[in-house]
């Protein structure tokens, strides 16, 4: 592991694995001159860096994938057979979880659509499960994806602002669509303007007002569950740098109250989520 | 802590899931739980009407026994009247016979009593001649005095 100081070793747990497009004349990490421009991995958390915007965590992705895929595997699963007659086993739990996004849904949204449920159901699933992989220890991953020659290596998509804040901007894209499905281009834009203050001269002010209003539903929702996660996998690598003896007094009760966080996180997300595009659905 | 394409990989990840929850593991499972329920609900109501059928069948059963009771009760009445009826008519019937065969042994009685008399007469004319002939030693013809005899008699 690139890791010898304590700071060396929280970067390198923090750094995603990258893949991107290095300009020509890039000096790599390793001192080699980049003779053309390149679509690579990075080495270091610098280039990483460097790449700018044309650049994937392929961690990120891949766990926040593999997530959804088993999320929908389960579900679909379970949805084949599904069956009218006494429900056992994972049936019973895959319609706990039904039964939990309609709950969410039926209790802050106000319209009717049907896409609701099932995308607060998606959502919160999705979220649980991508958090979980908080609780797997910190070295366990990155150590094994060392062994196999792969440098960097975060697992816990939702610690990473791309994760969250790409949730975050496909319910924002819905909030935006159904803003102007249901009230019209016009009502939405009544909205904006004669809100809060119902007065032509206030137009500007009630704009932008309303227009931040706006913008940070969706960076209300990146922000928390990024923070939050992220907070919680500092600690967690911050644990993990204690001497060995120590390690379980702190670990134990963090993770415990972690399993808290996470169900929380992704319940708060979803419900949240789901009140904006309520909101979004309100013809006044 | 790069902003970069990720964040669009992201977003596309979660349309296409969203897109799949919705068509392909959700209808299936709520229909499932819909289905359910109405079955429950169904069932419900059916034992709900089970239990009124067999609140209404007591009660016709009720009913009918209470008909049948009285039905009975008026049987048993007309059969007691008819009973006593029959004693009844049996009794005149047993009284009549009884009054008649009295008045029959009364008749038998009387016309025995009207022969024995007539008997007794006859020979009590019959014991007055034979005292009369002793007493006159003569014979008295009999078919002579027939007639005063029978007068004799008749007055006895």
């Amino acid at each position: 592991m690139a890791a010898d100081t304590p700071v060396e070793y929280i970067k390198h747990h923090l750094t995603n694995l990258t893949y991107g497009k290095l300009p020509a004349g890039y000096e790599r990490a390793d001192g080699t001159v980049l003779q053309e421009t390149q679509w690579t991995m990075a080495h270091s958390a610098q280039e990483a860096t460097d790449m700018g915007f044309m650049a994937v965590h392929v961690d990120t992705l891949g766990w926040s994938v593999a997530m959804g895929l088993l999320f929908l595997g389960l579900f679909r699963f379970a949805a084949k057979r599904a069956t009218e007659e006494t429900p056992t086993g994972l049936q019973n739990f895959v319609e706990i979880m039904v039964e939990f996004a309609q709950g969410i849904v039926r209790d802050v949204f106000h319209g009717r659509n049907p896409i609701i449920a099932p995308l607060a159901l998606t959502l919160f699933i999705w979220i649980f499960l991508m958090n979980a992989l908080d609780l797997v220890p910190v070295d366990y991953i990155p150590v094994l994806a060392h062994a196999m020659g792969v440098e960097y290596f975060k697992i816990v998509p939702t610690t990473d602002p791309n994760a969250t804040f790409g949730i975050a901007l496909g319910v924002f894209i819905l909030i935006l669509y159904y803003s102007f499905k249901v009230k019209g281009p016009g009502g939405f834009m009544k909205e904006l303007s004669f809100k809060p203050f119902n007065h032509w001269s206030l137009v500007p002010f009630n704009l932008v007002l309303e227009l931040l209003g706006l913008i940070i539903q969706p960076v209300s929702l990146a922000l928390r569950l990024f923070g939050n996660m992220y907070a919680g996998e500092v600690i967690f690598i911050l644990i993990a740098l204690l001497p060995l003896w120590v390690q379980w007094t702190l670990h134990v009760p963090w993770a415990i109250f972690h399993i808290l966080v996470i169900t929380l996180q992704a319940f708060i997300f979803t419900t949240l989520a789901v009140v904006y595009l309520s909101a979004a659905h309100e013809d006044h | 802590m790069n902003i970069n394409l990720t964040l669009i990989g992201q977003s596309i990840a979660f349309a296409i899931f969203v897109w799949f929850c919705v068509k392909y593991v959700w209808p299936p499972i709520t229909a499932a739980m819909e289905a359910r329920q109405k079955k429950i609900a169904d069932g419900l109501s059916a034992a709900d009407r089970a239990s009124l059928d067999l609140e209404l069948a007591q009660e016709k059963a009720a009913k009918e026994m209470q008909k049948a009771k009285e039905e009975s009760a008026a049987l048993v009445d007309q059969a007691n009247k008819r009973a006593a009826q029959i004693v009844e008519a049996a009794k005149d019937d047993a009284r009549k016979e009884g009054a008649k065969l009295i008045e029959q042994a009364r008749a038998e009685i009387q016309q025995e009593r009207v022969q024995a008399r007539d008997a007794l007469r006859a020979e009590v004319a019959a014991l007055a001649i034979a005292g009369a002939e002793k007493i006159l030693e003569t014979s008295v013809d009999a078919k002579a005095h027939s007639e005063m005899l029978e007068k004799l008699a008749a007055e006895l």
